[in-house]
């Protein structure tokens, strides 16, 4: 082991020792997001009835109340599905696949002379969008096979057949992206708020002083440090990952394409906090200014909540936060399987975490001239 | 045969804006002495001192350290001292035993932690984190710190500062057995008392500059006023005794005191006569010199108190009052 390596994992040690006897840190970053999850998940999960597009090609009064009857109306208590009806002048494939980047994409396509054909007996053939994997999806064939079974009941032979279109596989539950959103926010919070307290800590009791008259250097203390939050986030995000399949079934796809993240987005995390701690002249100055950058970043970058339930102006401004690509590139490929995007989502990141590094490698001294 | 000389400091400055925090400061450090720098609060030793540590780059002037440039070449030096900061600090959650561990792994030198804690005193609170040590405590982990390496020079910046009686003699102690063992150590205090019971020389340090240095007696002998008689008696016997001789006379209202500076053994009988002469009351009669302490009062213009600001009103609670005052 060369003496570099010695040095940094004697550091590691301490400090991980000093975080696993310090609870607050360790509530943080592990237990905290799962609260989150747990109690998001709890909000937001199954309970709620699915979006169902509906587009009604023909205009007579029969398949208005064949649509009435897949709404349940007249069905008291709850009805798994609801329907929002598509005009029939816009492409309707196209628009469900639109909407399938989001959460619901299940539709039902109403052919032309529904009414007509059903009263000459013309087989009327009505199809079902939707991803055969998706639990949703079959709740929706049910019911539209079910409805259709009780106006053929009227003739002798069937009239309307049901046939299903796979639309896309992507379709998603909020669960889904809720849990490499907690992961970012896991990603984010253990670095940045500790870093910037140590750093303006150590500063304000000379402990950074007191450091560098060992042999011990500045970037190899700061290496420690990076190497103890990659090594948290890692733990987090199995916990995370094994609490959303195993408690609420999440989809989500455990890949070596997370590595990048984890072991960028902490780097860029712990050099940030470090550099806004080291800089600020105080430790309370350094906490208002770690928060300004923290919070925003916390709530806008797709953790809690996907963007796409954000406005236009929130989506866009999120460009501009570093986590969204972590959060962005961990959806990639977690819950889509997009890893084309995910690689421009790793070099944003790997960009951004190699500027701040460096920068807080230029402007960090451990002594003062 | 070369002996290295440990410190060799000439002319250091280092200003801060107007602020002249070291202000041509000189001094040499010899091999296996204990050296104070005595001064008040601001006077400018840490600011020495940890340029010494090559932790801070000086202005102007020379600093050798260990034959080394401090600043040029910080990693080497520390590879060979031991220090301890002001206050020193520790990350809250680790104890003396870990602590030292970890600082044998960063130097890469083996190194048994019992024997260090039994040389700082320590041993009893090996396993307690440094959050729940005591001041004392705290500081003999930092002494304990500044060991691992074996360093030959010491440099301790107030390392009793805020302790209790106790907890100070025991840290006096401690450099004590470093001294005995050939360690050099360079100590700021604002104790009076310390730098005299610790240090074979002392450098009296206020506003940037050294204003005495030597060993305690070396300084009495020259900046002390000499030998004086001390009358117990009224304002008027004063008064009478300075009429009436060639002698200098103080006179202390608030102890009832006069005091006659002897520059000739003679000068006493010559002051007791006219004493005597004057008929008026005059009780206890004792001759006294300045002590360090009085020196120190005089040199940096007031008493130091117990955080080592200097008094507001310089000389109270002191046993003797400075004739500057009196003459006012
Ligand atoms: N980094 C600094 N910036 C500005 N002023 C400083 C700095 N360090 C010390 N000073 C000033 O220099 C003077 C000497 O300080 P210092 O060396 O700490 O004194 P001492 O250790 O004797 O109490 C003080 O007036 C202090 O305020
Ligand atoms: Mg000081």
């Amino acid at each position: 082991m060369s003496a570099s390596a010695r040095r940094i994992f004697a550091d590691f040690r301490v400090f991980g020792r000093g975080y696993l006897r310090n609870g607050v840190g360790l509530f943080f970053s592990l237990i905290f997001p799962v609260i989150l999850i747990l109690l998001f998940g709890a909000i937001f999960a199954g309970g709620g009835a699915a979006t169902v597009y509906v587009q009604n090609n023909d205009g007579g009064q029969l398949s208005r109340q064949y649509i009435a009857v897949l709404n349940g109306t007249g069905v008291n208590g709850s009805w798994p599905i609801i329907l929002h009806s598509v005009d029939p002048s816009v492409n309707f494939t196209q628009f469900l696949k639109e909407k399938s980047g989001n959460s619901a994409a299940d539709g039902i396509s109403i052919p032309q002379n529904f009414s007509l054909d059903y009263q000459s007996n013309v087989p009327i053939n009505v199809t079902v969008y939707g991803s055969p994997s998706q639990s949703s999806s079959q709740i929706v064939s049910q019911i539209v096979t079910g409805v259709s079974n009780s106006f053929n009941l009227k003739g002798t032979a069937p009239i309307i057949g049901v046939s299903s279109q796979t639309i896309s596989a992507q379709q998603t539950k909020y669960i889904d992206s809720l849990v490499p959103g907690l992961i970012g926010f896991s990603i984010l919070i253990s670095p940045m708020f500790a870093m910037v307290n140590i750093s303006a800590e150590y500063k304000k009791t000379k402990l950074f002083k007191q450091l560098s008259l060992t042999p011990l250097s500045k970037m190899e203390w700061l290496a420690s440090k990076i190497l103890w939050y990659i090594t948290l986030s890692f733990v987090s995000l199995l916990i995370l990952v094994a609490v959303g399949i195993f408690v609420f079934g999440a989809h989500i796809t455990l890949t070596l394409w997370l590595l990048p993240f984890i072991v960028l987005g902490p780097t860029m995390f712990c050099a940030l906090g470090m550099l806004v701690g080291t800089l600020s002249k105080s430790v309370e100055t350094a906490s208002v200014i770690g928060n300004v950058i923290t919070f925003p970043m916390m709530f806008l970058s797709g953790t809690f909540f996907p963007l796409y339930l954000m406005p236009e102006y929130l989506r866009n401004f999120a460009h501009v936060l570093p986590l969204f690509y972590v959060v962005e590139g961990l959806n990639n490929v977690m819950v889509y399987g997009n890893y084309g995007q995910a690689l421009i989502d790793i070099g944003v990141t790997a960009v951004l975490a190699f500027v701040v590094f460096v920068a807080a490698a230029k402007l960090f001294k451990w002594r003062e001239d | 045969m070369v002996r290295l000389i440990p410190i060799e400091v000439n002319n250091l400055k280092k200003h801060y804006g107007d602020i002249k925090a070291v202000d041509g400061i000189s001094f040499t450090v010899n091999q296996g002495e204990v050296f104070g720098l005595l001064g008040p609060n601001g006077a400018g030793k840490t600011t020495t001192i940890e340029i010494l540590e090559g932790l801070r780059k000086k202005d102007e002037g020379t600093a050798k350290v260990l034959g080394l440039d401090p600043w040029e070449n910080g990693k080497d030096l520390h590879q060979k001292i031991g220090v301890i900061p002001q206050q020193f600090n520790f990350f809250e959650k680790a104890n003396p035993k870990e602590a030292i561990e970890y600082y044998a792994r960063l130097f890469g030198t083996p190194v048994n932690a019992n024997d260090i804690l039994k040389e700082v005193l320590l041993e009893d609170s090996a396993k307690n984190s440094f959050e729940n040590l005591s001041g004392g405590q705290k500081q003999k982990m930092g002494l304990s710190l500044s060991l691992v390496n074996s360093p030959d020079l010491l440099f301790l910046d107030e390392p009793t500062t805020g302790l209790d009686p106790n907890a100070r003699r025991a840290i006096w102690e401690v450099i004590r057995n470093l001294k005995a063992k050939g360690k050099t150590v360079i100590l700021t205090t604002h104790y009076l008392e310390e730098a005299e019971v610790l240090a074979d020389r002392v450098a009296i340090v206020n506003h940037g500059h050294i204003v005495a240095m030597g060993t305690s007696d070396e300084i009495i002998e020259k900046y002390g006023s000499g030998e004086r008689l001390e009358i117990h008696g009224a304002k008027e016997l004063a008064d009478y005794i300075q009429k009436n001789t060639e002698l200098s006379v103080d006179y202390d209202p608030t102890k009832g005191v006069v005091s006659i500076q002897l520059n000739k053994k003679i000068d006493a009988l010559a002051a007791l006569a006219a004493a005597e002469q004057s008929g008026l009351d005059w009780g206890e009669i004792h001759t006294r010199r300045d002590s360090l302490d009085d020196v120190f009062v005089k040199l940096v213009s007031g008493a130091v108190d117990d955080s080592g600001n200097i008094a507001a009103d310089g000389t109270q609670n002191k046993s003797y009052n400075s004739s500057k005052k009196m003459r006012r």
